[in-house]
């Protein structure tokens, strides 16, 4: 069970309650599961990572509970009771140092922290669709749902929000605009928030500026938008509704870069990756697909035989399985010997090389194996 | 006389190579002997060994349309005669083999032939089993409820669909039809519901026929989107048998193997009640092909122990699934399971999803 969790790089929680996990390198899917007590409101909500290395994933299920899993051992490694069924299901799950935070459809946010059993609450408002978390400011989350439009929060200061958005002006015919806010994230290395809504639009707003409506609005599709995403490079950000429509739509101007096809259900989970220009989706036709952004191919499709809801992609290198690692290491070594103090001064890797290589200590490998492979031509 | 004659002779050989010798100024005159004497053969001429010839000459190329088509009448003819002697020739091979002789060759069909489909469903596989055991049908298979449907109409129906609508409620047992009277059809959902119906069945119609169906299972259950074609009432059907009995039917549910031909077939199943004792002889049976559901309604009969006999009974026509969506009706917001995206679909003929 540890070494099947550990050669995983895509989590996938799906409406019977099973965690799988798919190791795209190896092709292969695996479950994750508590014995056979497999019913339906254990059905999985929302997935979330339970630290910044990413060795345990949060899983919120529909009768309120929230399952630790840990991708070392392999096993599910703590069980809380966050709310019950009546209140709602989950719609956002995410963790700063030490507490977890969790909304659900009631409107309900919770910061459970670790120890004392007393919350911090907010209301945010009702019919609340989505709750996400600032990746760089951490106690910031923004909430948004049905005629109830985005909001972003200060945990540490939780009676007010610290942004609301006002609704778009009245259409030509002087009617009010519905809102329907479904999906939201935060733009990095920026104030502004991109949502994307039920009547199929994509908007984004801007906290700093002093107007309170979206700085940018932009369509796609005439069925509702139920996951956004944003890519490692700015700019653009990945929308899927309904009918199994993937896009690309740029940020710029508002138009749409292209589609990404071959998704024949629903959109429920969308992810890019952090680092490769990857994206990867999931939804109800039970298959999960992971394609390339630059050329919009189809790079995997694995079939998972239920209904899937939500996604979690890892940050490590897809394709990038635990030979390749030790062989570029071996490598490394042999040619360390014989060249200058450069490379004396960087850092030996170890043998047993982590399986979770952060990201860095594997910029560092390839470049050396790069350069490497050149002296010896050069030779 | 002579030259007259000749000339004669030569008239239909001389024919077929005037264009030749445009084009290649040395063999026909070689060509020009070997056709006086064989006619046969008029575009495939052997090459030999020592020199390559040039692409032959085709039966297009005569710009004349009576002596092309006399042409082409010959050369079909050589085929049909070549072909002919090819399978006597087999068969007396195959004879002379007697028991030895190869297994017959299988022609090769686009059903033979159709790509694996991954999400075909492994009958031990426990997560699907688990999966259906709990879904929106698991009330109507455990035996909880009986199915009691609604047929209507889009607004303002011609005769056919009426008479179709009726027929249908004869085949389908506790079915009702209603006049739809331009209500819309998110508010009958919740009437339906409270009065304890399973399943709504909308038949669409354009241009005085039925062309559309939409099927919405109803506590909170899939909703299907089919076309419908080759709609046959009863006076059309030949040799058809008397009208349905009040029995309620068989069904029977060929080759739905993929996941969502699975998911279809539990659809259609939950139309009719769950009775295994069989009563009246009469069977409705939803057959898939090629992603096309053909829907037909017997009355059996065994003779004997071997053999059957069968009279075809109300309606028939046929099925394309177009969309299935997980709620009740709602085809704005709702949340598809399945579309048929035809530019998709297309790319491979031997591809199906049912």
């Amino acid at each position: 069970m540890a070494d099947k969790s550990q050669v995983c790089s895509v989590w996938v929680g799906s409406e019977t309650g099973i965690l799988k996990g798919v190791s795209l390198s190896k092709k292969q899917a695996f479950n994750f599961c508590e014995m056979s007590c497999l019913s339906r409101d254990q059905e999985v909500c929302v997935l979330g990572w339970g630290d910044q290395h990413e060795t345990e994933v949060l899983v919120g299920s529909v009768n309120g509970t929230v399952k630790t899993f840990s991708t070392e051992k392999g096993i599910f490694t703590e069980t809380r009771q966050c709310g019950e069924s009546t209140q709602g299901r989950f719609t956002g799950l995410a963790v700063t140092d030490s507490a977890l935070i969790t909304c659900v459809e009631t409107g309900l946010l919770r910061v459970w922290k670790e120890g004392s059993t007393d919350t911090v609450e907010i209301n945010a408002g009702t019919n609340v669709c989505r709750m996400r978390q600032n990746p760089s400011q951490r106690n910031q989350v923004a909430t948004g749902g049905k005629e109830n439009g985005l909001k972003v929060w200060d945990l540490e200061r939780p009676e007010t929000p610290i942004f609301t958005s006002k609704n778009v002006r009245n259409d030509w015919l002087d009617l009010r605009v519905p809102e329907w806010v479904r999906d939201m994230a935060f733009i990095p290395d920026s104030d502004k928030i991109v949502t994307c809504t039920g009547h199929h639009q994509v908007r984004v707003y801007d906290p700093a500026s002093p107007q309170r409506r979206p700085v940018l609005e932009a369509h796609f599709g005439e069925y509702p938008l139920t996951a956004l995403s944003l890519p490692a490079n700015q700019d653009s950000v990945v929308v899927g509704n309904t009918h199994g429509e993937l896009a690309i739509l740029d940020l710029r101007k508002g138009l749409v870069r292209g589609c990404l096809k071959g998704m024949a259900g629903g959109v429920r989970g969308l992810q890019c990756h952090p680092s490769l220009p990857l994206v990867a989706s999931c939804g109800l036709d039970r298959f999960l697909r992971v394609h390339s952004l630059e050329d919009r191919s189809l790079q995997h499709k694995v079939y998972l035989k239920s209904r899937l809801n939500c996604v979690l992609l890892s940050s490590k290198d897809l394709e990038l399985s635990s030979s390749a690692v030790t062989g570029d290491v071996e490598e490394v070594k042999e040619e360390g010997g014989e060249v200058d103090e450069v490379w004396d001064t960087m850092e030996m890797i170890n043998d047993q090389a982590k399986k979770r290589a952060t990201d860095e200590e594997e910029a560092v490998v390839t470049g050396v194996e790069k350069t490497t492979k050149k002296r010896k031509v050069v030779k | 006389m002579d030259v007259v004659e000749e000339h004669d002779i030569q008239d239909k050989p001389t024919k077929k190579k005037t264009k030749k010798p445009k084009k290649q100024p040395k063999p026909p005159h070689e060509n020009g002997n070997e056709s006086m004497i064989e006619k046969t053969e008029p575009e495939h001429v052997d090459p030999p060994a020592e020199f390559s010839f040039p692409p032959t000459f085709s039966v297009s190329e005569i710009k004349n349309k009576q002596r092309r088509h006399l042409m082409f009448m010959k050369l079909k003819q050589e085929k049909r005669k070549q072909k002919v002697a090819m399978k006597k020739k087999k068969k007396k091979e195959r004879d002379a083999l007697g028991d030895k002789a190869p297994p017959k060759e299988v022609p090769k069909t686009i059903e033979n032939q159709r790509v694996y489909d991954e999400t075909t469903v492994n009958p031990e596989d426990e997560e699907v089993a688990f999966d259906e055991g709990t879904d929106e049908f698991s009330a109507y298979f455990n035996r909880l409820t009986n199915p009691k449907v609604l047929i209507t109409t889009s607004d303002r129906p011609r005769g056919r669909t009426v008479r179709f609508c009726n027929q249908l409620a004869t085949v389908i047992p506790d079915a009702h039809v209603y006049y739809r009277r331009g209500l819309a059809l998110k508010k009958v959902i919740p009437q339906c519901i409270a009065r304890g119906f399973t399943y709504l069945l909308v038949i669409n119609e354009d241009r005085k026929v039925p062309n559309g169906m939409v099927l919405c299972h109803l506590p909170d259950g899939p909703t299907a989107h089919f076309k419908v074609s080759s709609v046959r009432l009863r006076k059309e059907m030949k040799r058809r048998g008397k009208d349905p009995t009040e029995h309620s039917p068989e069904v029977i549910l060929n080759n739905f193997t993929t996941r969502l031909g699975h998911n279809m077939g539990r659809l259609f199943a939950a139309l009719f009640p769950h009775d295994p004792q069989f009563v009246g002889r009469q069977v409705a049976t939803f057959h898939n092909q090629r992603d096309f559901i053909f829907f037909r309604f017997h009355r059996y009969i065994f003779k004997n122990e071997k053999r059957v006999g069968m009279q075809e009974l109300g309606p028939r026509f046929t099925l394309k699934l177009r969309s299935l969506q997980k709620g009740t009706f709602d085809s704005k917001f709702g949340e598809y399971e399945w579309v048929l995206k035809r530019h998709e679909n297309d790319v491979c003929r031997r591809r199906f999803n049912l």
